[in-house]
């Protein structure tokens, strides 16, 4: 572990402007990801900027009906607050869902959108990994991968987000606000982070060093009964094997309108557009719920370890979509 | 006896009583001390540089610019480090030579003022290496694959009955199957310390450990030292699971180091080194064969295990031990196979042997019950012997009988369905299922002093090891039984070899061993007393005792616990998930000692057992050699969640020929069977049987 620095900032110009003045400075937020990383020598910054003191910790409506959430929201608080668990129902279920109380008490929005991989060879300095080090390989491919990606993955990495929060989020058109700069950005989550391709070292579409300052979600009736299910290995303090975040109006039997994202799928919190599309204007049925996540599957690209992944999200998927909309399997 | 000690003026036995660990405010407080937490005047403390390679060997230690670092003022290599001489254990000749012979091997020790500064300069250590190409792929068709002549402890590795292959070609109902355990690491919660300090010619080490003097011993062999020049401290120590069984490298290390620099020195392993330094369960392969006639009465059983171990010690698992003595049939054959690969050398974890070969055995039976169409629990009633099959020698006490009976009450067996895949409750198919338990019950020398004080209280001292177990309450207990004084008259003094040879904390033989030593001392003592008309003199009185003859004179009969265990699952095949929403152990363990301490440690089995059924397992990367998923993020043991409702008791039993106050040992009988019953209800729940364990969503998802 390398010495840093470490500083409190109290707002969002100071924030910036200290970010600057390093090569190398990371945000720090409940330091619940960054701080494992930097004892296992995957992050070495030199400077830790403290963003859980800026003025980023409420959570208020917005005009059009929605809410921002501060980034220095602690997932708890974004768990717990009133108007989430009745208007997004599938936030606070995803945020209780993961880690643990204590892990939550301290791990903030913003953080939590900016986790990494829990891939074993990422954190893990004596292997070999082209997130890491970039052009060093992915052992990962022939190697274990059993909780890793099945879309949209490259040849370079297979890794997985394992964020909870983000699925239920993306499930429900959030959008990102970031500062680049002197500059205010709100970027979909959709669009927020990327796909591995040639650069899995590169995971936001923002630049290197930009500030979350917030979390928007729409106001948007559909998500007052949206769910969020996630399936893991063991009952509690586990990351995702597969989950799914869903939320579906139904309108004379048939599928007016929906929204589905999938987790532990992807590199990024994985909006399923293609379900989607496929299910509306479907019938309320099992059959039309599997054949929306046949479509979105049909771009798997399972391996040999993780090919479950494929029946298990198809079966997750079916099985919420059904519990939303009350048919019986 | 008389006056002060006369049992007239009643008391009532603390044996069996639920008493609180008298160690647990200490605990709670911070207080008590662990072996990383003894803050010696100028201690340097040191960080383990592990080889990066599994094979080959160090061509070149570059110190340089680690020397150069602030606050490091020494590296520990196999160039400087003192000479040790071989203690009958390969992993502990540590930086003796350049070879590398695992992944994770300790190559080096960067010696700092502080911990953060030796970490700086262990990441900054040069060293290079001539890797060479690794084997650490465990399969049972390696041409490597040899019979070892023992197993451990100390069994013969195969046995053999009648005529095995005959009886199986003979027999009406015949069940041949291949079940699998992977690698596991026993993660105790407190990693391994040691603090070590030389004072001239002699060594005194704070190490956390499950027995002071047997980690004495290994250190006097190391380092050419009698036992009067080596004292190891372990007051108090935060789990073992036989992690901690024996000497383990930190106390090498840092007694290496603290010799270098003539100061004391503290070595930790973070959670990530132990999945290399200090053992785990090797993996087996076992094939189990079972013939009967259709009632499920057993004619033969074959079973036959592979295990692995490293190229620089034999460490037998002795995974088929348990089926010559479980169940009885005329023809009745184990034997063992092992494969030395480039991997750190497995070592005990709880109930080694018993806990993965149970899960063959049981699993087996099970089979055998389905194919015979009789109740799992009848089949194992039908083959209960009357003499250990094997030898033919009497058991001291045999109730698994009373175990099955009565766990099946409690549970509700009786009215179960044994048709599977028949259950269904929202998206869950429900199952049940059982299995047996047993666990040897064997006594060691162990020594003990019990000092008789003038204010009327005594002190006992015996190097036993309370690893968080509550032994060193329940000792407390058994002296003050022994001496016929209420709990407070008794200071119970254990964790350090100076108090003399005794058993570690291992093999469910602790309690047992030292309790035996604790009775013959204290009775001794109020022998003195009596000569004494009860007074104690101003000096004091002093008994001591060594069991060792006591132990050697034990008649031959076979000692072992038994118990039964009961399950209910819950598994949604779609999803793979597993639940546990039940479980019920009922166990025959001779005299229980403390009845919440004996029951932290069944259900802390049994909790073991369930993360052994659906959780742990230690991942294996054969590129790199190493075992992956190297915390417990990556390797998940279970979680209080995955625990629903759970249950165990005890039956009275009585048996006069394990040791003076009739004491089995509960340390590990709870693991054992409980893979294999939930395993058995996992069958029941779906119809499709899971032999290899964990049992992983994709193993179950349909
Ligand atoms: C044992 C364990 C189990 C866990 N289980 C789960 C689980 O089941 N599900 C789940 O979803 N998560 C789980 N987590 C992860 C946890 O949710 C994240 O660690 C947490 O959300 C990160 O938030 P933080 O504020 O602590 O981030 P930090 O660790 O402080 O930071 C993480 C990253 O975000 C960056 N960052 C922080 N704030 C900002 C900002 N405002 N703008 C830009 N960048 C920023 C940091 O620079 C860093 O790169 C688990 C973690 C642990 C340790
Ligand atoms: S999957 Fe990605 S993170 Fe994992 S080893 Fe490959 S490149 Fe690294």
């Amino acid at each position: 572990m390398r010495e840093f620095g470490y500083q409190q900032v109290s707002d969002v110009e100071t924030a910036v402007a200290t970010l600057a003045t390093s090569a190398d400075a990371r945000y720090l937020g409940g330091g619940t990801n960054l701080v494992d990383l930097m004892k296992l020598g995957v992050e070495t910054p030199e400077l830790l900027i403290d963003v859980t003191n800026l003025p980023l910790t409420d959570i208020t409506e917005t005009a059009d009906g929605g809410v921002l959430i501060g980034a220095a929201v602690r997932n708890s608080d974004l768990a717990a607050n009133p108007v989430i668990r009745q208007r997004y129902p599938a936030v606070a279920q995803a945020v209780l869902a993961g880690a643990s109380g204590q892990l939550r008490n301290l791990a903030t929005t913003g953080g939590n959108l900016m986790q990494r991989t829990r891939c074993s060879y990422f954190t893990d300095v004596s292997k070999p990994c082209n997130k890491r080090v970039p052009g060093s390989g992915c052992p990962a491919r022939d190697g274990e991968h059993h909780n890793l990606a099945i879309l949209g993955a490259s040849e370079h990495c297979i890794a997985t987000s394992p964020s909870d929060l983000a699925v239920a989020l993306v499930a429900l058109d959030a959008v990102v606000h970031v500062r680049e700069g002197d500059s205010a950005r709100a970027v979909p989550l959709t669009e927020f982070r990327r796909l591995p391709g040639d650069r899995p070292d590169l995971e936001t579409t923002v630049e290197p060093g930009a500030l979350i300052t917030g979390v928007s979600l729409p106001g948007l009736p559909i998500a007052a009964a949206s769910r969020y299910r996630k399936v893991r290995e063991r009952a509690s303090y586990a990351f995702a094997i597969a989950s799914i975040a869903a939320a579906v109006e139904v309108s004379g039997g048939l599928v007016a309108d929906c929204r589905i994202a999938w987790g532990a799928v992807a590199a990024v919190p994985w909006r399923a557009t293609r379900a989607e599309a496929m299910l509306r204007g479907k019938p309320v049925a099992i059959e039309s719920f599997a054949a929306a996540a046949d479509a979105e599957l049909l771009a798997a690209e399972p391996l040999e370890h993780n090919a479950y992944k494929v029946a298990l999200i198809r079966n997750v998927t079916v099985e919420l979509l059904a519990e939303l909309t009350g048919v019986s399997r | 006896m008389t006056s002060t000690l006369d049992p007239a003026t009643t008391r009532t036995p603390l044996m069996g009583q639920g008493i609180n660990r008298i160690d647990a405010i200490a605990k709670v407080t911070g207080e008590a001390r662990y072996s990383g937490e003894y803050p010696l005047d100028g201690m340097i403390y040191g960080w383990v540089v592990q080889a990066p390679i599994a094979k080959g060997r160090i061509s070149d230690i570059r110190p340089a610019t680690t020397l150069s670092m602030p606050g490091v003022l020494a590296v520990l290599d196999y160039r400087n480090a003192p000479r040790l001489s071989d203690a009958g254990d390969g992993e502990l000749l540590l930086l003796q030579g350049d070879r590398v012979y695992y992944r994770g091997e300790a190559v080096a020790v960067v010696l700092a003022q502080s911990l953060e500064q030796a970490r700086a300069g262990a990441d900054a250590l040069d060293v290079s290496y001539l890797a060479e190409s690794h084997d650490v792929l465990f399969r049972a068709d390696h041409p490597d694959m040899y019979t070892p002549e023992l197993v451990n402890p100390n069994f013969p590795s195969a046995s053999n009955v009648g005529d095995v292959d005959a009886a199986l070609a003979a027999a009406e109902v015949v069940i041949d199957q291949v079940y699998a355990t992977p690698a596991e690491h026993n993660n105790p919660m407190e990693p391994h310390a040691t603090t070590a300090h030389w004072d001239g010619d002699t060594l005194l080490v704070f190490d956390s450990n499950q027995g002071a003097s047997s980690v004495q011993m290994s250190l006097c062999r190391l380092f050419d030292l009698p036992r009067s020049a080596v004292q190891v401290k372990s007051e108090h120590v935060g789990g073992g699971f036989g992690a901690k069984g024996s000497a383990r490298p930190p106390v090498v290390l840092a007694s290496m180091a603290a010799r270098l620099l003539g100061r004391p020195v503290r070595v930790t392993l973070t959670r990530q080194q132990m999945f290399a330094m200090v053992g785990y369960r090797t993996p087996t392969i076992q094939q189990v064969r079972l013939g009967s006639d259709r009632s499920g009465r057993l004619q033969a059983l074959d079973h036959l295990a592979y295990s692995q171990t490293s190229k620089i010690l034999e460490f037998a698992e002795q995974t088929a031990v348990l089926s010559r003595m479980m169940y009885a049939t005329p023809n009745l054959r184990t034997a063992h196979r092992l494969l030395p690969l480039d991997v750190p050398t497995p070592r005990w974890m709880r109930a080694p042997g018993e806990a993965p070969g149970s899960f063959a055995l049981e699993s087996a039976m099970d089979e055998l019950a389905q194919a015979c169409n009789v109740d799992p629990v009848e089949l194992r009633i039908r083959n209960e012997p009357d003499l250990e099959p094997d030898s033919g020698r009497p058991f001291s006490s045999r109730n698994l009988v009373a175990c099955l009976r009565e766990g099946a009450r409690r549970f509700g067996w009786d009215d179960r369905d044994r048709r599977p895949a028949i259950r269904q409750d929202g998206r869950w198919l429900m199952g049940s299922g059982m299995a047996s338990s047993t666990y040897p019950a064997r006594n060691a020398p162990s020594t003990c002093q019990v000092q008789a004080r003038s204010d009327g209280t005594f002190e006992v001292r015996i190097t036993a090891s309370d690893i968080g177990t509550g032994a060193r309450t329940a000792l407390t207990q058994i002296a003050a039984d022994a001496l016929q004084v209420e709990l407070d008259r008794v200071e119970l003094r254990i964790g350090d070899s100076d108090f003399g040879p005794a058993m570690i904390a291992g093999g469910s033989m602790g309690t047992a061993s030292w309790s035996w030593a604790v009775v013959k001392a204290c009775r001794d003592l109020l022998g003195q007393l009596d000569a004494h008309s009860g007074a104690v003199p101003a000096g004091g009185l002093l008994a001591r005792a060594d069991t060792k003859d006591d132990v050697a004179a034990q008649a031959d009969v076979t000692r072992h616990a038994f118990g039964a265990q009961f399950v209910e699952v819950a598994v949604d095949i779609r999803t793979g998930e597993v639940r546990v929403p039940r479980m019920i152990g009922v166990f025959a363990a001779g005299h229980i000692v403390n009845a919440r301490t004996a029951r932290s440690q069944l259900i802390g089995g049994m909790i073991m057992g369930l993360g052994m059924a659906l959780l742990e397992e230690s991942l294996m990367d054969l590129r790199f050699g190493d075992y992956l998923n190297h915390d417990l993020a990556g390797y998940h043991v279970a979680s209080n969640a995955d625990v629903r409702s759970i249950e165990v008791s005890w039956i009275d039993e009585q048996d006069d020929q394990t040791n003076p106050s009739g004491i089995k040992g509960i340390g590990e009988i709870g693991i054992v069977g409980t893979a294999a019953a939930i395993a058995n209800a996992v069958w029941h729940a779906t119809g499709r049987r899971q032999r290899t364990l964990p049992i992983r969503p994709d193993r179950v998802i349909s």
